[in-house]
């Protein structure tokens, strides 16, 4: 479990993480989503200790993450796949983080054997792609077993064969009862993924709520219709208190109504209608929506508790 | 707060005996710093440099005749004195400053997050690799150098005064001037900028100094960074200057400057984000 309580970060005048309060519950995958620069890498610092709050506080476990028993075995991280000495074999940068820890050497050829990585562990890491890089980081995330896992952005650079492979990946590490906690700034990322999200712009909190929750309010209130009546059918949408916008082809979408609020218009006005539909606003569109413009969005909390 | 489910799974890892801390750093450090290239290079050419210098200074002397003031320790050591602990300087601010232009120091920190623990553990395995290595370079360096001033009979031997304390001083400042490139690189964070500055200090300083006016110069000598007050270190007779101190004295001036930049280090280490 990751608490993190009024959490901010100041670097020189910028606040880039501000007043961030959540709780990352084990036993599901949680989102942390939000556009780039929203503050998730450095909320992640700060949970890792890298970087020290300038308000606030975070611990994992109950316990800030430099006073862990032994880190390894309670939290995995995986932050930046690039961020290893290039000139160092797989084998050898997994090998020195597991004697840190007194981890044995078995354990080192189990995650290379978990993430891939057998032909090229003994080759130094500064030839490797951007998916094996990711890889990689993957592994010595695995390699203390932990309870917490934490993945910032980590299909970055992955062929879908690998993005899938790391979404079976978190979700069956999730369902062993481990907490993980994954960012992205692509809200279709999430989509199978995530449980839980926590959604931040400009280092605040904008949601924080299961993902069907999320989904639900994205998708309520819009439709999609043909009809060749389109300037009635906007007077009865506009005097309903909706929205008709010419959309692909000779589509219209409606907003503010369902698809029954519109069905029900059409017949009692007689506007003839070739085609009715609840509109899904994609996940991506509730969420580019939700994080236009953050400052404006009050947080809003979920569920659970 | 909530109660988290508690799940019993099976441990793909044992249990830590005791709270990770100093020994698995060193093992870690350990190879780290043996799994790198870059490693094998620079100890490479320190070796190359000691031993290069050594050979060539004797022969020269053998060749020329020696002057006034020659120590025939000196003559074989100031290789390793002079130019080994320049590639150490290098060396040293590596193994910190590769750290942070690789990012690696994130990783490390995360594993381990005791980062006095990290610090001080990175040094001690950084200093007695280099310490080893430095010890067989002085041996070597000497020992060519004194078959090859023995031709002219010039050459010591071990067992007089001082000359083991000469060799073995010699591989000790190459791995102080190491740790001080160390605690350097950790405050600066950048590989050519930690060694730029060092080989500032090294060279400019002494160098600068002697534009000062004489008397000034002969009362701060001693205590320079760099130069002359390097010289008693490598001789098993006194120092050539009086305004210099003994060996001794001056290795304790150079261990010194090298604590306070370990200090400074140590802190930025632990104080400052990552």
């Amino acid at each position: 479990m990751i608490e993190a309580r009024g959490l901010s970060k100041r670097y020189g005048g910028k606040l880039a993480v501000d007043g961030l309060s959540f709780t990352v519950l084990p036993g599901r995958v949680t989102g942390f989503l939000g556009p780039n620069g929203a503050g998730k890498t450095t909320t992640m610092r700060m949970i890792l200790g890298i970087d020290r709050p300038t308000a606030g506080s975070v611990t994992v476990n109950g316990k800030r993450f430099a006073e862990l028993y032994s880190a390894m075995r309670e939290v995995g991280a995986l932050l930046d796949a690039t961020a290893v000495h290039g000139g160092r074999s797989a084998y050898n940068h997994l090998l020195c983080l597991a004697q840190t820890n007194g981890i044995p050497r078995r354990r080192v050829d189990e995650v290379i054997g978990i993430v891939g990585l057998e032909d090229v562990a003994g080759k130094r890491s500064k030839g490797f792609s951007l998916g094996m890089s990711q890889r990689l980081g993957i592994a010595a995330a695995l390699l203390g077993d932990p309870d917490v896992l934490m993945f910032d952005e980590p299909v970055n650079g992955l062929d879908p064969e690998g993005i899938r492979w790391i979404r079976l990946l978190m979700r069956s590490l999730a369902a062993e009862g481990r907490t993980v906690f994954v960012s992205s700034h692509l809200m279709s990322e999430m989509e199978n993924t995530a449980d839980h999200l926590i959604v931040i712009g400009r280092g605040k909190l904008i949601a924080d709520c299961p993902m069907a929750e999320f989904t639900a309010d994205g998708t309520a209130q819009a439709a999609t219709v043909k009809t060749p009546d389109d300037q009635r059918l906007a007077g009865a949408v506009a005097a309903a208190g909706g929205q008709l916008e010419r959309g692909e082809a000779d589509e219209f979408t409606v907003r503010g109504l369902s698809a029954e609020q519109v069905g029900q218009l059409a017949l009692s006005n007689g506007i003839l209608l070739h085609y009715l539909a609840p509109a899904r606003v994609s996940l991506e569109e509730a969420f580019m929506e939700l994080t236009a413009d953050s400052v404006e969005y009050q947080a809003k909390t979920g569920a659970q508790k | 707060m909530t109660t988290a489910a508690v799940t019993v799974r099976a441990r793909a890892v044992p249990a830590a005996a005791r709270r990770p801390g100093l020994p698995g750093t060193l093992r870690s450090e350990l190879t780290k710093i043996v799994s790198v290239r870059s490693t094998y290079w620079t100890l490479l050419a320190q070796v190359l440099a000691s031993i290069g210098w050594a050979i060539a200074n004797c022969a020269g002397l053998v060749s020329h005749g020696v002057g006034p003031g020659f120590n025939p320790a000196e003559a074989s050591l100031t290789g390793q004195v002079a130019l080994g602990e320049l590639i150490i300087v290098v060396l040293g601010a590596l193994v910190i400053t590769s750290e942070y232009s690789t990012g690696m120091i994130r990783t490390s920190l995360a594993v381990m997050p005791r980062r006095g623990v990290l610090y001080a553990g990175k040094a001690m395995v950084f200093a007695a690799v280099t310490f080893a290595l430095s010890l067989v370079t002085s041996f070597t360096s000497f020992f060519i150098g004194q078959a090859i001033l023995s031709s002219k009979h010039y050459n010591t031997t071990l067992a007089q005064p001082d000359v083991l304390r000469a060799v073995l001083l010699s591989a000790a400042i190459v791995t102080v001037f190491g740790l001080l490139a160390y605690g350097a690189g950790a405050l600066i964070r950048h590989s050519a900028g930690a060694i730029t500055s060092i080989l500032g200090v090294i060279f400019l300083i002494p160098a600068l100094a002697q534009a000062l006016p004489n008397a000034w110069f002969a009362d701060l000598v001693r205590w320079l960074p760099g130069g002359e007050a390097l010289s008693p270190i490598a001789r098993s007779a006194p120092p050539l200057s009086a305004h210099l101190f003994s060996a001794w004295g001056e290795f304790a001036v150079f261990s010194g400057y090298a604590a306070v930049l370990l200090a400074l280090g140590a802190w930025a280490f632990i104080r400052r984000d990552a």
